[in-house]
């Protein structure tokens, strides 16, 4: 059976009656068998628009085409499509088997035919020996697991979850994760996945979609998002421990920051130069991207410059240390930041002064309370607008730090 | 108060029980005791009778007075039970799921009328009802009924069916159930012990009432057993009416006590839910 | 504001499924102009239609039986109309109101009400707490001690009444031969004190039902928290407990005051009003049943009905938004 199963949304908006925008004009082109991520902070829009995939919500205007055929119009019955809720959404009045041939029984399959293949969905998701239970007597992994089941069970041409994990606790989490991504493989649905976690983001899809207020940030494979974001909201966004941002200002073709001055590359100068030009910018620089300055061979220290700063905290975790400096200097500021700090429920706890979060090898002997010296690497770091977040290294698509030419 | 489980503890609280229920139910046993009394015995001031009798319930049933009351009662409170959840549950649903412009509106005046003084409107309906015929019948005492079972229904049905997880409708209709479908197969279902227990609350106010019964009734009609009861006079005047009103009281007690023993869990949830929600 | 010149890998994925799907995206754009009105609209309409037919039979016999009669009861208090001379109906303005005003028994019987109301509500509130901390708290029989506490709800109020008459009732009753000299239930004072009981014993158990469901807002850990800061049980219930069942106490208050305000059956069963113990509701049916004078009747009607309605108001205006259904108004 070759179901063709991309799904393409086409300039898709949702106004509610009061005015509000939810999304705005998203393009998006999702192959067969793809397994894409829509990711962002709560409110950003991505839940209205899996609803409006599923049909359980209406467009506003634009297009949505499923197999190449325009479903706006139709009911979540004709779409075809199979939805994993946060909430599971189990039929408590139902039994597991129950609740996975719901959707087969609806179809009006014949009972031979149902039972086969609940059995196999059941075995799929080691979930046999449940099938008589009601959804009550299960954890919330068993539960999860039933959901799954429901929807695999007919086959359809997608699957659309809902932060289908987020009502589990970390471990299972981590667990589940797996379990959701090699069923995916194995099927090869087409599936498109809601999550506002950057963790579950990285590690599952083919694709990520990055939203905030509505609109599409950036689209890419995770690796090549966390590499070269677009722009300051992306890189805040995806990455955990989060990126470090620092206020920098542009003096007579340098940066001027709180790690010290900082060279530009021709690429960067020339962008800098216009009229409407920024003269404050935002440096940013991922934790792994600093060293300890002991270890750093020559070669390497010459991609990149040292600084000194008293350590705060360290973190070991084995395989490497979390560093924690104090940095003198003005906190970075931009509408993006305020946003991703509220996201994270940090917006009102910041502490004073700007600190850095850096990982550095385990052989570093760097403790608490003393003055370290720390390497960071020139080619990997980030210049974003406050204005409009802007990444301006970014060079057709690709990152290049601070000193290309 | 709070994490004491010490077998002390334990005595205090089972101390605490025992008085409650104790005060609970002496009334209702005493009444009872009262109708197996004899009539010789009957005077004796003691709580438990000394001889057990019979009598007092072959009397009450042998009597059409209070058959025909107990007939009237049940079918009234039975048809205003009925009708008063089906309206009750479609506003509920409208009000719990649905945003139209009203429903505040709507939500205000059931409330008003919960509060209602209902002796206030016993003289205009006395008045309407003989105008309209409506007096002393049975739809005469179900309209009123409804009305103030009305605000009851509605808040215990909104609050069992925002309980309801309405992502299972999602669910269904994903699962490729129509709007109907998904309805029977999965709300429906789900709402059924909701409404059941609406049911019992309301057929125990309907069930209770005593002013409407005693205002808008006048013959054995429509009278119900409430109303029987501060009639009843007994065979002759000088028969002492007692025993038979025990015996009356204890009869139309049993549906009540059987609720209770039975959906003391579901009542308590209903009463509470609706009333008090934040 | 669209953004979809993904870079990189992106792109060909992208491009790949534009080709592949390419041949019937050229249909489309036809239909697109087709759909242009907003069809939201269409469905939040449906909604509303759906919303007011579904509410309508329940609002259409709620105003039908209480607004009409109201307005109804209001024409009829203007007027001298006594069923016994239907011939001497007229209209007379106020002076019906002025005559119940002016009238001791009406004075009288409303001092019995309100002072029926404040003690058994006081009272209920108090024991009504304590039954609810059992309830909600207990070690043992949690499950016998919430039926039981039922039953008094439950019970038809008048088979209630004659259970308290017959055991006040001299030679008959258990409680008459154990507390008193005489008939109780023939002196006033004790009449009013035996009415109370038996309100406050049917009563107690819903004012503690809506109690309990206030305290089971109380989060167990704030309790906790407070006990490991040092506060006494007393402490935890009148500095945690109580202000996080304020809302629910009110709500209780105010559904038994407006309760007791309507006391009547217990009164008709246990002393049919006899030695000045009439309540208001009582006055009123005596007036109108009894004495069949609907003018009269009808006044008092109006009489009680403001009466309640300020209780009510001075309710809600102490509520606040903490009313009883401010919540029901949104969604969710």
């Amino acid at each position: 059976m070759i179901v063709v199963a991309d799904i393409v949304l086409d300039k898709v908006s949702k106004k509610f009656p009061d005015g509000t925008v939810a999304v705005a004009d998203v393009d998006l082109e999702i192959a067969d068998g793809e397994f894409v991520i829509l990711v962002g902070p709560s409110g950003c829009g991505k839940s209205t628009t899996l609803n409006m995939i599923a049909g359980l919500e209406d467009i506003s205007s634009g297009e949505l085409r499923i197999g190449g055929e325009r479903v706006n119009d139709k009911a979540p019955r004709d779409r075809d499509i199979a939805m994993v809720f946060q909430s599971y959404a189990l039929y408590p009045n139902m039994t597991v088997r129950e609740n996975m041939a719901f959707p087969l029984r609806l179809a009006k399959l014949d009972k031979e035919t149902i039972n086969t293949k609940v059995e196999e969905a059941a075995k799929v998701l080691e979930l046999t020996a449940l099938l008589d239970r009601k959804p009550a007597n299960l954890s919330g992994g068993q539960r999860q697991r039933v959901a799954m089941g429901r929807a695999i069970v007919r086959q359809p041409k997608a699957f659309l979850m809902d932060e289908p994990l987020s009502n589990l606790d970390a471990k299972l989490r981590v667990q589940m994760r797996t379990v959701v991504s090699r069923l995916q493989k194995q099927l090869g649905t087409t599936t498109v996945y809601v999550t506002h976690d950057q963790t579950e983001a990285m590690t599952l899809g083919d694709r990520v979609v990055i939203m905030r207020g509505g609109a599409v940030q950036q689209v890419g494979p995770p690796q090549e998002l966390y590499d070269h974001p677009r722009n300051l909201f992306v890189a805040g966004f995806i990455g955990s421990p989060s990126m470090n941002f620092l206020h920098a200002v542009v003096e007579e073709g340098a940066l001027r920051t709180a790690l010290g001055e900082v060279p530009l590359g021709d690429r960067v100068r020339r962008e800098l130069e216009g009229a409407d030009a920024p003269r404050e910018l935002i440096l940013g620089i991922r934790p792994e991207h600093f060293e300890d300055a002991d270890l750093v061979d020559e070669d390497t220290r010459r991609r990149g410059m040292e600084f000194e700063a008293p350590v705060e905290i360290v973190e070991s975790m084995g395989s490497d240390k979390y560093v924690y400096l104090t940095v003198e200097g003005e906190r970075a500021t931009a509408a993006e930041l305020e946003e991703l700090a509220a996201d994270a429920g940090a917006a009102d706890f910041t502490g004073a002064g700007a600190n850095l979060v850096t990982r550095l090898s385990a052989e570093s002997p760097v403790v608490e309370g003393e003055t370290r010296r720390v390497w960071f690497n020139l080619e990997k770091i980030h210049l974003f607008d406050p204005a409009n977040g802007r990444n301006l290294t970014l060079h057709e698509g690709r990152a290049a730090g601070a000193l290309a030419d | 108060m709070a994490v004491e489980t010490t077998t002390r503890a334990k005595l205090r609280w089972g101390l605490l029980d025992v008085v409650v229920v104790v005060f609970a139910l002496i009334p209702v046993l005493w009444i009872a005791s009262l109708s197996f009394k004899t009539p010789a015995t009957l005077t004796d001031g003691r709580f438990w009778p000394r001889e057990w009798t019979l009598d007092n319930y072959r009397t009450i049933f042998a009597t059409d007075q209070f058959v025909r009351a107990l007939v009237n009662s049940i079918g009234i409170a039975l048809i205003a039970t009925v009708i008063a959840v089906v309206l009750g549950a479609m506003a509920a649903y409208a009000i719990s799921r649905l945003d139209f412009p009203g429903k505040r509106l709507l939500v205000g005046v059931s409330l008003l009328i919960a509060m209602f003084p209902q002796v206030s409107l016993v003289s205009p309906l006395f008045d309407i009802e003989r105008q309209l015929g409506l007096f002393d019948t049975w739809p005469g005492l179900i309209l009123p009924y409804i009305t103030f079972a009305l605000p009851l229904a509605i808040y215990t049905l909104s609050a069992f069916f925002k309980q309801i997880p309405w992502d299972l409708e999602k669910a269904a209709k994903m699962d490729g159930a129509t709007q109907g479908q998904a309805f029977r197969r999965v709300i429906a279902p789900l709402a059924a012990p909701g409404l059941f227990t609406t049911a019992i609350l309301v057929f125990i106010f309907c069930w209770n009432d005593f002013l409407f019964a005693i205002s808008l009734t006048s013959t054995e009609r429509s009278r119900t057993v409430p109303v029987a009861l501060s009639f009843f006079t007994g065979e002759s005047q000088f028969e002492d009416p007692t025993g038979a009103i025990c015996a009356a009281a204890v009869v139309i007690t049993i549906p009540i006590i059987l609720f209770v023993l039975f959906f003391q869990r579901r009542i308590v949830s209903g009463l509470t839910s609706g009333a008090v929600k934040g | 504001m669209s953004v979809n010149a993904t870079p990189g890998g992106a792109d060909v994925a992208a491009d790949e499924t534009a080709t592949r799907s390419g041949a019937r995206h050229a249909a489309v754009p036809a239909q697109r102009n087709r759909r242009r009105k907003p069809p939201l609209s269409e469905n939040k309409k449906a909604e509303r239609r759906l919303g007011w037919l579904l509410c309508a039979p329940a609002a259409l016999v709620m105003v039908l039986v209480t607004a009409y009669p109201i307005l109804y009861s209001v024409w009829l208090s203007l007027q001298r109309f006594d069923l016994r001379f239907p011939d001497q109906r007229e209209f007379i303005g106020l002076e019906n109101y002025v005559t119940v005003l002016t009238n001791e028994f009406w004075w009288t019987a409303f001092g019995v009400t309100a002072l029926i109301t404040v003690v058994t509500v006081a009272i209920e509130l108090v024991l009504g707490m304590g039954l609810a901390l059992i309830m909600h708290r207990t070690l043992v029989g949690r499950g016998i001690v919430r039926t039981a506490a039922l039953i008094p709800y439950g019970i038809v109020t008048v088979v209630a009444a004659f259970s308290w008459r017959y055991a006040w009732t001299p030679g008959t009753g258990y409680l008459a031969n154990l507390f008193s000299e005489g008939a109780p239930l023939t002196e006033r004072a004790s009449s009013l004190a035996i009415i109370m009981l038996a309100e406050i014993w049917k009563t107690t158990p819903f004012m503690a039902l809506l109690l309990m469901a206030g305290l089971a807002l109380v989060p167990e850990d704030l309790l906790k928290a407070a006990s490991t800061d040092g506060a006494t049980a007393w402490q935890r219930f009148t500095k945690v407990m109580l202000p996080v069942m304020k809302p629910a106490i009110l709500v209780a208050l105010l559904f038994r005051t407006l309760d007791a305000f309507r006391v009547f059956d217990n009164i008709f069963v246990l002393t049919a009003g006899g030695n000045e113990t009439s309540s208001v509701s009582m006055l009123a049916y005596n007036n109108l049943i009894r004495g069949l004078n609907l003018g009269i009747g009808s006044t008092m009607s109006v009489l009680i009905f403001l009466t309640v309605a300020i209780i009510a108001f001075v309710f809600v205006k102490l509520f606040g938004t903490a009313a009883p259904g401010s919540d029901d108004g949104e969604r969710r």
